[in-house]
């Protein structure tokens, strides 16, 4: 049999997505995945529980998108039939409340989507969160491969295909985004019948939000490749190319001080800080 | 001696059957209450039995008469038996009747014996093979012992060992036929059949002493509503017990004769499914037990796991608490079906359409549909992706809904929103974002503008009718977008809708109905194109030049054709054409299915072979060039099959290339019509 093993107490963030083409509101596609890997969890570490967590206003819309994760759990019987609902006015931040809910029953692990949907969708609460918390960040989560006295073994995908092997120590936040696992469809009638236990919290109104001008994204402009390739081979090679760096340098067995001069440098040089 | 031993042997059987039938009657009261009217039922069944049913059987001449031979005769002679023998009515006229009903009985069984000595493979065959023998033992010791009545034997003709022989062979003979009909026997099919009969779920499915059916040549075929009110309910059939009580009771009808096998596309293309042995399921769910002694073909296996294709599958167990399709099949053990069986259905109806026993296949496939998709989330393949983009876009293919217009965009259609009312409502369906149903679109209102006819589209405002999703047991998200299309519909005035999908065709005509309010009438005339341009030409708003072209075979859509009953129309445009059509060996009510419906090219459960290859196949045997079709999905089907035999084109294609001007005034002298009728 396997090595005794203890199941984790695990929170998912979850947020009201929008469908990249009408616009509705949806469950959102990587906080989906990242409950999709916390039901693995549930399956891989016996008597592990999980448990839906989303900070935000209380309105039919989003409602049913929150629903969208609650159905989720049909069939994985692991005590899914609520979502915790910190309940805030309308454009609040959500990191106040999340972190201190969060620090008065701490989890094990908080597994989040790397950026929302909506909003300013930058992709900042789960560092903004560790930095509170104080807890380890690990982005880009693939798997979880094993969870064993408090340390978890992570698979982290990086692009290309390529993954990278980390052992964190527990509690730990980590985010997951396209290279995590599909979510598995939500069922109706599950999601209809579970329930949302709302709690008011105090809600700071997110002030730079307030200054923020939110306009429809626009799709970036992509610079066209061009490909003097005379034969079929040519060209398949040019399209799976890696992007060729430049100029670049690789830093290894150096001090943080030592990494962190390098980044500032980097960012002068390119005019990023001035 | 027997004048003794008669009425108790009689009786005896009566009383057991008795207890059988209560017994039996106690496992179909195990399923959900259902409204049924018992009394009009029980008065409609013979008509239902005689009109209906044997409108099925007769299908089949030969079998139709050995059954009304073998049944007739049985029903007459155990009701003159039991006068005669049971309560000692022993005259001479009822003696002769019951040795005429006895001898009437014999003939038929013996050609029962007859069809059972080299039996197709759609018949099961187990204790089947022993019922001629049974009817047989029944009718000629009935026979027998009744001669002395009449006197052809004196009373005491024979020994005792001979009465005894006799005896013997009769209580086999009630055995079967009184007995085995409560206890499960093949016999059971007359009693419970009768019973299904009467309290069918879909009484509407008959025809009425009046004449027609109520609802239309195809009489009814809409999936009935779940109520979605409860959010405590269970939704769809989890286990036998979760079907209605009439539903378990038609299960319990079934005389396996496999006449749904043979018209099945699904299991003739080796997929896991024979709604024959479906049925059998549904019967060991609700009786509890084993498949162990279903003696017919099994649900092809799928040719994955080891086993080659066709193999039978394991022994299966089955309670009517227990479920059916067993969540997970990391779980162990075997479920009674496999939910491959249930996604390989493309909701064809041929089964329906064959089944003497008017048994409801397609009704029971999609309640447990409904349960894997709306309490399991376990829509297999790209289900669960075509049902998310029905949510979030309207249309399967998550298209952007503001696009549903781009292809016309040089038509300048008019649009419901602007005109506010039109004689037509051009529905589009979804065929609107797919290439090759855009040209059939354009052929369509090239005809329109032909004919002169005031038409309108809801363009940006259509969304799809909810087939698909109902199809595929999302209930919430049909009953969301028909909802939200009936609402549409509402704001505007029209006469009637005309569509070139038949699936559109069916959910908006027939099952929108009954979600429609007392706010909102969602009762619509809706016509197949086909149809409403055979209309323009018996009108003499259409003429066209003589077809040119190669041989035409015509392919019925299921939607159109057993789910609506429209057969006549497209074959009447076609005339009208110049074309002759050279009909495939299954057309009409039997035209196999093109393996589009249902959902079934989504969740694409794998077989043998695909199913249009099949139908494509088919039309090669009729020797035609060219196929016409009447639905987007048929045209995507065939159109399909790689190194197809024949074109595929829809019928306003052909009409739309054969347009010419009218003669002059046409509208109003050239009619097509038999001059009788038009001055009506
Ligand atoms: S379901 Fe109907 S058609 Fe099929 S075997 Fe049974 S009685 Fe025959
Ligand atoms: S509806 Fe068609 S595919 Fe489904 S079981 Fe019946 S015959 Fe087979």
């Amino acid at each position: 049999m396997r090595p005794e093993q203890q199941g984790v107490e695990v929170t998912v963030l979850v947020s009201v997505g929008r469908h990249p083409v009408t616009g509705r509101a949806r469950r959102a596609d990587q906080d989906a995945r990242g409950l999709e890997l916390a039901l693995g969890l549930e399956r891989q570490l016996a008597g592990s529980r999980v448990s839906l967590l989303h900070a935000g206003a209380r309105g039919e819309e989003s409602e049913a998108a929150l629903r969208g994760y609650l159905g989720m759990a049909a069939g994985a019987g692991m005590g899914l039939a609520s979502l915790t609902l910190l309940e805030q006015a309308e454009g609040s931040d959500a990191i106040p409340a999340l972190a201190e809910y969060l620090a008065g029953a701490p989890p094990q692990l908080v597994v989040t989507g790397s950026r929302a949907e909506r909003n300013e969708g930058s992709g900042l609460l789960p560092y903004a969160l560790a930095e509170r918390l104080g807890w380890p960040l690990v982005n880009g989560l693939a798997a979880v491969e094993m969870i064993e006295n408090g340390v978890a073994t992570l698979l982290q995908a990086l692009p290309r295909g390529q993954r990278r092997r980390l052992k964190v120590r527990l509690p730990a936040i980590v985010s997951v985004d396209g290279a995590a696992p599909a979510a598995r469809q939500s069922a109706f009638g599950p999601a209809r019948r579970a329930e949302l236990e709302a709690t008011s919290v105090d809600a700071e109104p997110d002030y730079e939000l307030a200054e923020w001008q939110l306009a429809p994204a626009r799709k970036r402009p992509k610079r066209l490749k061009i490909v003097k390739a005379a034969s079929a081979r040519d060209r398949f090679k040019a399209a799976a190319a890696k992007a060729e760096g430049r100029g670049g340098q690789l830093l290894t067995d150096v001090t943080p001080q030592q990494g962190a001069e390098a980044i500032v440098k980097l960012l002068k040089a390119e005019g990023v800080l001035r | 001696m027997l004048e003794t031993l008669l009425p108790i042997l009689i009786f005896a059987a009566l009383a057991l059957a008795a207890i059988g039938a209560w017994r039996r009657i106690r496992l179909w009261r195990q399923g959900r209450p259902a409204e049924v009217d018992l009394l009009r039922g029980l008065a409609a069944m013979p008509r239902r039995y005689l009109v209906d049913l044997h409108h099925v059987v007769g299908r089949d001449k030969v079998m139709s008469n050995t059954h009304v031979t073998t049944a007739g005769g049985f029903v007459a002679a155990a009701v003159l038996m039991i006068l005669v023998h049971g309560l000692g009515l022993a005259n001479p006229v009822l003696g002769g009747l019951l040795l005429a009903a006895s001898a009437t009985m014999f003939v038929g069984s013996l050609f029962v014996a007859k069809r059972r000595r080299n039996p197709p493979a759609r018949l099961s065959r187990g204790a089947w093979m022993r019922l001629p023998k049974s009817l047989m033992a029944f009718s000629l010791s009935v026979f027998l012992i009744t001669l002395p009545t009449v006197g052809v034997l004196p009373q005491d003709a024979g020994s005792w060992v001979l009465a005894l022989i006799l005896s013997a062979v009769l209580v086999w003979g009630l055995g079967e036929m009184v007995f085995g009909m409560t206890w499960g026997g093949p016999m059971k099919h007359a009693f419970a059949g009768a019973l299904h009969l009467a309290f069918h779920r879909r009484p509407e499915r008959f025809s009425s002493m009046s004449g027609g059916k109520s609802r239309g040549e195809a009489g009814s075929t809409g999936l009935k509503a779940l109520h979605l009110g409860d959010p405590g309910a269970k939704l769809g059939v989890e286990t036998p017990s979760d079907f209605t009580w009439n539903q378990l009771l038609g299960f319990d009808a079934c005389v396996q004769c496999g006449r749904c096998e043979a018209v099945c596309p699904a299991f003739a293309a080796g997929q896991p499914l024979n709604p024959k042995k479906l049925i059998q399921d549904m019967v060991v769910g609700l009786a509890g037990g084993s498949d162990a002694a279903y003696s017919g073909s099994p649900h092809p296996s799928q040719g994955l796991g080891g086993k080659s294709v066709g193999e039978p599958s394991l022994v299966r167990y089955g309670t009517p608490h227990g479920t059916i399709v067993a969540p997970d099949p990391m779980s162990g053990g075997t479920a009674l079906v496999d939910a491959e069986t249930l996604w390989s259905c493309t909701t064809c109806r041929a089964c329906v359409e064959e089944c003497p026993m008017m048994i409801e296949h397609v009704d029971a496939i999609v309640d447990m549909r409904r349960f894997l998709t709306l309490e399991h989330g376990n829509t297999p393949n790209k289900g669960a992706e075509v049902l998310d983009n029905l949510i979030a876009t309207d249309n399967p293919g998550g298209f952007d809904p503001g696009s549903r217009l781009h292809w016309a965009a040089d038509l300048n259609l008019p649009l419901m929103a602007d005109v506010k009312q039109a004689e037509v409502l051009l529905w589009l369906g979804d065929g609107a974002f797919d290439m090759r149903n855009q040209r059939t679109l354009r052929a369509l209102v090239k005809v329109l503008r032909a004919a002169e006819v005031d038409f309108a589209v809801l363009g940006n405002e259509e969304r799809d009718s909810g087939d698909v999703a109902r199809r595929l047991g999302d209930e919430a998200t049909f009953q969301s977008l028909a909802r939200r299309n009936i609402a549409t519909l509402a704001k505007y005035r029209f006469q009637r809708i005309v569509t070139c999908d038949p699936h559109s065709f069916h959910v908006l005509g027939n099952e929108y109905g009954e979600l429609g309010g007392p706010d909102f009438n969602a009762n619509y005339e809706v016509r197949h194109h086909s149809t409403y341009i055979a209309e323009l030409y018996d009108m003499g708003r259409l003429a066209f030049k003589p077809w040119k072209g190669g041989t035409v075979t015509y392919h019925d859509p299921c939607y159109l054709g057993r789910y609506n009953g429209e057969y006549e129309a497209p074959r009447r445009v076609l005339e009208a054409l110049g074309i002759q059509v050279s009909e495939m060996a299954r057309s009409g009510f039997r035209s196999r299915c093109c393996g589009g419906g249902g959902g079934a090219p989504i969740t694409d459960i794998p077989g043998k072979q695909r199913i249009p290859d099949m139908r494509m196949n088919d039309v090669e045997e009729s020797g035609a060039e060219l196929v016409a079709v009447g639905c987007p999905q048929c045209t995507a089907m065939l159109e399909g099959v790689v190194d197809g035999p024949a074109e595929v084109r829809d019928i306003a294609e052909l009409v739309a290339d054969a347009l010419v001007a009218r003669p002059a005034g046409g509208a109003t002298t050239a009619t097509h019509r038999p001059l009788a009728e038009e001055v009506i």
